[in-house]
This record gives structure tokens, C-alpha cells and sequence, in this order.
């Protein structure tokens, strides 16, 4: 089953460990987590269902594509890394 | 009842004087932006909103004095089509409702949507009947990219009055059911001519309402100083004011419907204070006249500006709180003239309030 990770500066926010859901899209992954985590969800993508700006999801070593529809497949043994962008001070 | 303040910075909330000490302390949210603090007066519980910026807008809601948090959901733009669908940016204000609405709550966001709770924050739903104004296509950005609601005031006869940066002064004498585009004779240099007297695309930074009087509005505006008498639907230009009528914050005395306090900067393209010298103006007559007062404050290479929700009154009309964008928190017990410096050390300062406990 695909695991889905995040970045330890999220958990500074709220506690968050890794989950391993079933495969599909980045959409249907990220549904899936926030079936289980319901307050994550306005962390990783906006009011509309996208993705936020300063938030990237890799498959493995590569970034998304689509960020606004998710529609990335996520495979069986995929790992699923939530990160996010670095800026501010 | 024991009286503290809640400041709301960049980096954190802090309170100042909740046990007698007069340093700030952090009561949550340490390297996080608060962009917003409210203590609702019936039930004293405090909300805190953030930006997060990275994960996006959030509320908390503490029940008992910042010892403890909750996290709460943050109201949603409800779904739409396109690239430019709308989603919450920040929370830019915080009210809470009339005196017959305990659990009631207000939000005022970016891109512009107005929020209500009846649950204590709870759940959120959209105020459909000012979205979906078809004004609000002429609104647009004032210091953001969107526009956005900074003023929400919500006064004894549940009368509901809103500023918005930049689409004007709204009027609900309904509980939010209808709204009223108020503003007449607010004018707005930054546009043509012909548009300059157009009240959908005002920009007030601040409004500010007298307490026991709720029919006189202040207005601290991008272009000026504005007064009304009659509830926000018409405004009078205050001219001629010393040493600068632009700034940012206002605050309006609880029972003398003539008096109100303003910070004043150079101007639009310059927002710092003139010649150095940081002072609070306070008129006592109505916008007829004002004195500048300066003890207690920096009067030489000062750059402090007062955001919109950074100065308060309390409810005496002569305990006033202001905080500043390079991080000093001033406090004056003699109705503004003069002023200690309580630190000169926090983070940038969103908004000051006075709390209390039971």
C-alpha cells in the first residue's frame, strides 16, 4: 500500500505520522488521509480542493504534475512525501 | 475582573499584565503570524487566527485565558469553477455577535468573503447575501492582492457595519439578511476623476464606532480622516489635520461621541512618521480640532507604523494600548497623552485588545 509522509514542519503544527492508505490518484491518497485525519486537510490543499502554493507532494523523487486536479497515479509500492516550499523569515 | 491585553504579532500571541507583570509573555503560537485576536466579552473565551502562510489560515479558540488550545475549523469559500475560484487567504478580523448572540462570531477574510458562526467557531458558513453583491466585481486589493474585510462592528441594536479594503462601507440592519452600501462622501484620490466619489471602491482602513453613540463612525481612510452621524451611510472629510491625516489605526472613545484617537504616518508612499517624530493625535471636538501627543514616545529617526487593529481604548475612554510595526508596545492611562513603553522588543504587531477575567 502506498505510505504517505510529511514534512516534520507540519507536525510542528499537529501531530501527523505517516499513513498507509490504498493506491490511486494523488487526489484519492490525499482523500483517504484526511478520511483518517479530517484537520489535515486545510493544511495541504486550499478551499477549492488544491493543492497550496507553498505545499509540494513528490511520488517517489518526483514532484506532481497536476496540482490542481491530483490526478497523479500513486502505485502500490509508491511513497507519497508532503512537503513543503522554504521562504520567509 | 482582571484586565490584561492580547497582542497579536508575527511571531506569536502574547499578554501583557494577566499576572501583574508588565513584560509580555507568549501565551501560544511562538514563530507563528497571528493575524487576528478577539476575547468574546460573553462567554471571555479568546480566538486567535493565524496565517501560516506554508498551511494556510487557522483559528484556536482558548476557554481558558491562553493556557490551553483549540483548534477550530476556518471558515471555507464554499466550491466554484475556475482557476480564480476563491479560497481563504487569512483571517482578517475577528467580532463577535449582539448582545442576544453568545456563541455568534464574525470573520472578515481575504479575498472578501464575510463569515458567520453561531456555534463559537465551531462551523462557518459564507454571508451569500454581501458575496454575492454585484458590486463586489469592482472591488479589488488594498495592500493585498484581494479584497479583504478588516472592520466588522457589531453594535447593541445588532446592527452590523463592515469595512472593506477596498469595496467601501456595508450596512446590515438585519442581522445580515440585506446590506446597504454606505460611504457617501468618502473620496478616494488613488482613482480617476470620475470614480473618486464612487463608494464601492473605497478604501477604509479602519472604522471605529462609539460605543454609546453608534450613529457616529469614524473613519481612518487610505485618503483621510472621515466622520459619520448617521451610522456609516454618509461621511464628512476632516481636513486641515496635524502633523498627517493618513495612518491606519483609529480609535473611538466609548462615550464621547466626539472624541477618537488616530496615529498618524507621512503618507501613502512614505509610511513612516513625519520627521521622525512618532505621535498620537486625539480630537476632542469632533474632527474640529486635534492635539499631538508625544511624551512618552520616540521623537527622533522613529519608523514606527500603527497597523489598523493595533491601537485600542479601553472601556474607561482613557486606557489606550498600541503596538507597532518595529515591535514596541505602548500603553497610556491618561486618554493618549502621554504613553510608557511596556517593549520595545516583540515581533511586528497585527492588533492589540483589552481581555478581562472573571
Amino acid at each position: 500500500m502506498p505510505r504517505v509522509t510529511f514534512t516534520a514542519n507540519l507536525q510542528r503544527h499537529l501531530d501527523c505520522p505517516s499513513l498507509e492508505v490504498g493506491p490511486g490518484n494523488v487526489d484519492q491518497v490525499l482523500a483517504a488521509v484526511f478520511a483518517q485525519r479530517p484537520v489535515l486537510r486545510s493544511y495541504i490543499v486550499d478551499d477549492q480542493g488544491r493543492l497550496r502554493r507553498h505545499v509540494n507532494v513528490f511520488i517517489n523523487s518526483t514532484m506532481i504534475a497536476d496540482r490542481n486536479g491530483l490526478s497523479d497515479a500513486v502505485g502500490e509500492s509508491d511513497e507519497v512525501f508532503v512537503f513543503q516550499a522554504l521562504s520567509g523569515g | 475582573m482582571g484586565g490584561f491585553t492580547l497582542v497579536a504579532t508575527r511571531k506569536g500571541l502574547f499578554d501583557v499584565g494577566f499576572d501583574g507583570d508588565p513584560q509580555p509573555r507568549c501565551i501560544g503560537f511562538l514563530g507563528d503570524p497571528v493575524s487576528s485576536v478577539l476575547q468574546n466579552e460573553h462567554d471571555g473565551a479568546i480566538y486567535a487566527a493565524l496565517n501560516l502562510g506554508h498551511f494556510g489560515a487557522k483559528l484556536h479558540r482558548s476557554d481558558d485565558f491562553g493556557a490551553t488550545w483549540q483548534e477550530l475549523p476556518v471558515p471555507a469559500y464554499p466550491p466554484a469553477e475556475g482557476e480564480d475560484a476563491p479560497s481563504l487567504k487569512f483571517i482578517w478580523t475577528l467580532a463577535r455577535g449582539g448582545p442576544e448572540q453568545p456563541k455568534r462570531l464574525w470573520a472578515g477574510t481575504l479575498p472578501g468573503g464575510l463569515f458567520r458562526s453561531d456555534d463559537r467557531g465551531e462551523s462557518w458558513a459564507l454571508v451569500e447575501s454581501l458575496w454575492n453583491q454585484p458590486s463586489r466585481s469592482e472591488w479589488f486589493g488594498g495592500g493585498y492582492d484581494e479584497p479583504g474585510i478588516h472592520s466588522i462592528i457589531v453594535d447593541d441594536r445588532d446592527r452590523i457595519l463592515v469595512g472593506i479594503s477596498c469595496g467601501g462601507v456595508w450596512i446590515s440592519e438585519d442581522d445580515g439578511a440585506n446590506w446597504v452600501l454606505g460611504g457617501k462622501g468618502l473620496a478616494a484620490d488613488y482613482m480617476p476623476p470620475d470614480r473618486k466619489d464612487d463608494p464601492r471602491i473605497q478604501d477604509p482602513h479602519c472604522l471605529a464606532v462609539c460605543r454609546d453613540a453608534p450613529d457616529v463612525v469614524w473613519c481612518q481612510h487610505h485618503c483621510g480622516i472621515f466622520r459619520s452621524e448617521d451610522g456609516g451611510r454618509s461621511f464628512v472629510q476632516i481636513k486641515d489635520v496635524a502633523p498627517s491625516a493618513f495612518g491606519f489605526a483609529v480609535a473611538a472613545h466609548p462615550s464621547d461621541p466626539k472624541t477618537a484617537w488616530f496615529v498618524p504616518a507621512v503618507k501613502d508612499e512614505c509610511r513612516v512618521p513625519v520627521d521622525g517624530r512618532f505621535v498620537v493625535t486625539r480630537t476632542g471636538d469632533g474632527g474640529a480640532s486635534f492635539e499631538s501627543f508625544s511624551r512618552g514616545l520616540p521623537q527622533e529617526r522613529a519608523y514606527d507604523l500603527v497597523y489598523r487593529h493595533a491601537l485600542a481604548v479601553g472601556g474607561d475612554g482613557r486606557s489606550l494600548v498600541m503596538g507597532s510595526t518595529t515591535g514596541a508596545l505602548w500603553f497610556s492611562g491618561d486618554a493618549g497623552e502621554s504613553w510608557s513603553l511596556l517593549s520595545a522588543h516583540l515581533p511586528p504587531i497585527a492588533q492589540v485588545c483589552f481581555a478581562d477575567r472573571p
